[in-house]
């Protein structure tokens, strides 16, 4: 059973394609790795998954139920740090499918949020405010409410840059869990040596699909040499693509 | 000491109701100032102010100095500018400040074009800084249904609006409230501001919204508490105002405005949450 179906899919900004007629499935309870050098697409790709952007042309199909149930961590998440809010109240915004505009947290809201801020080793942070965190400590928080989430498929834009090895390795133990409790994980990585021992599954993406599937297949010397290749401007005097039904 | 602080309301009603207003005002008004500063929108009050001018003129020079004439247009002025500010602002490049900055310009433009077809200085004073000494009961039922109907709907659009301010993308990814309740919340900031036009003028009206509101930045650690003590402050400066006002025999909207502006100094210096002497003078550190 396949989460996501992406058929021939075109994604862009002003007509010039980041993503380039990429076919593809992401299987129900997968662990893809997007990789692929600066400007391939693959915050676009992530953007397109979760709905932000709309394609070009071409189709992300998935049911509806999922597409309601994405929980998307950008590269730069916007937010305002000096906003005076606490660290419980922010996590606690994950809760939002549930109580909606002003549905009010239960008991075992509370406990999730709890358990969530305990498991990415934030307990004794609820009553501290957003802006006295570190960066290691943000992307910890973040990672609390993509847990409280609960979301069926899960989108990591570059989700361990600039955070320490303990940090990186505690988050992606998480993702891991994720993993073993059928939840679909697609996460933007650089770090090769951290995409072949978590990621089963990877995507090389240099505008179109350079390779998709298993890992080692997929990250070979000919396939990383072939996606740096790719000119990373747009043409403005691009003809229209041919392919473009 | 009692002649001075409280014989003045014992013994006059104009005092009283002026009293009541001032209360009413903050209610409503110092809360939609606590997000209005916390959105990075603290300007924007002030032009909004501007932008209701034409429609209580045209008011006024259809109608005089007659209340719902002047409301009306007021309101429906405000809403006007704000819709498209914000319109313009979501669907096109255009950030909302600079589509702001446009849309007040012109309709302030207008304003004074209208105001000056028809009127005395008496009038035209009125119009610029209020009356707050001569509220009568029409208007302080006006004053007091504008901040009850700004206190449900910002009980209704708290979490939204939080979210919508601390990290508008992931609002943007769970729910598609976002649009909607930044429109309704322009919409608030109008009504309060036609509130504040009629106690404080279109010069001042501002003043009760956004002085208290970044005052309390100073003291509290979270937008409820920060609402909460927006709210105090603005009651504070109005009885301080008018207290000020009656032993000076100074004028009162701008008294009261003056006093919110000495709560947000003494704030600016003591502030525990990041005024200049706690950040410049800090108490010794902790250990851990």
């Amino acid at each position: 059973m396949s989460a996501v179906t992406i058929r021939d899919l075109t994604l862009g900004y002003d007509r010039h394609p980041a993503v380039h007629h990429l076919d593809g499935r992401i299987e129900a309870g997968a662990m893809l790795a997007v990789v692929g050098p600066n400007g391939a697409g693959k915050s676009t790709l992530l953007k397109g998954l979760a709905g932000a952007i709309s394609p070009l042309s071409g189709a992300v199909e998935m049911t509806r139920s999922d597409r309601h149930a994405i929980a998307y961590l950008p590269q730069a998440a916007e937010i305002d740090r000096t906003f005076p809010i606490t660290v419980f109240e922010l996590v606690a915004m994950g809760m939002w499918r549930r109580t909606g505009l002003f549905g009010g947290l239960s008991r075992a809201d509370r406990q999730a949020i709890e358990q969530a801020l305990a498991a990415v080793g934030l307990t004794g942070f609820e009553t501290r405010t957003i802006g006295t965190l570190s960066g290691g400590q943000l992307q910890r928080m973040l990672f609390a409410r993509l847990l409280v989430q609960d979301a069926r498929l899960i989108l990591l834009d570059e989700p361990f840059t600039a955070i320490d090895a303990k940090t990186c390795a505690d988050l992606l133990d998480l993702v891991r869990r994720w993993n073993a409790e059928k939840r679909t994980v697609v996460a933007v990585l650089h770090d090769m040596e951290t995409v072949r021992q978590a990621f089963p599954q990877s995507l090389l993406l240099a505008r179109r699909a350079i390779a998709w599937g298993p890992t080692d297949e997929v990250l070979t010397p000919e396939n990383l040499l072939a996606a740096r290749r790719m000119t990373e401007a747009f043409d403005d005097h691009a003809g229209i693509c041919a392919e473009a039904a | 000491m009692y002649d001075a602080l409280i014989g003045p309301f014992v013994e006059f009603e104009f005092m009283r109701r002026a009293l009541v207003g001032a209360i009413a005002l903050s209610l409503g008004g110092a809360p939609v100032g606590v997000f209005l500063m916390l959105r990075r929108m603290s300007l924007m009050g002030d032009a909004m102010a501007h932008a209701i001018l034409p429609g209580a003129a045209a008011g006024y020079l259809l109608f005089g100095l007659a209340l719902v004439p002047m409301t009306v247009g007021g309101i429906a002025a405000g809403f006007a500018v704000a819709l498209t500010a914000g319109l313009v602002a979501r669907f096109t490049m255009l950030k909302e400040d600079a589509s702001l900055a446009a849309f007040y310009l012109i309709s302030l433009a207008l304003g004074v074009i209208i105001v000056s077809m028809r009127g005395s200085n008496v009038d035209l004073f009125r119009v610029l800084f209020g009356s707050v000494l001569a509220l009568d009961d029409p208007t302080l039922i006006l004053l007091a249904a504008i901040s009850t109907v700004t206190l449900v709907a910002l009980a209704l659009l708290w979490r939204p609006l939080v979210l919508d301010s601390v990290d508008p993308g992931f609002l943007r990814s769970v729910s598609r409230s976002g649009a909607p309740s930044h429109l309704v919340f322009l919409g608030l900031v109008v009504l309060n501001l036609v509130a504040g036009f009629h106690a404080l003028g279109t010069l001042l009206a501002v003043g009760l919204m956004m002085l208290p509101a970044i005052a309390a930045r100073f003291w509290g650690r979270d937008v409820t508490t920060l609402a909460a003590i927006a709210v105090g402050f603005g009651i504070a400066s109005g009885y301080a105002g008018l207290v000020l006002s009656y032993n000076m025999e100074t004028p009162s909207g701008p008294s009261i405005v003056l006093m919110a502006g000495v709560i947000y100094l003494v704030s600016l210096v003591f502030g525990p949450r990041g005024g200049l002497l706690p950040t410049y003078w800090p108490a010794r550190h902790r250990e851990a």
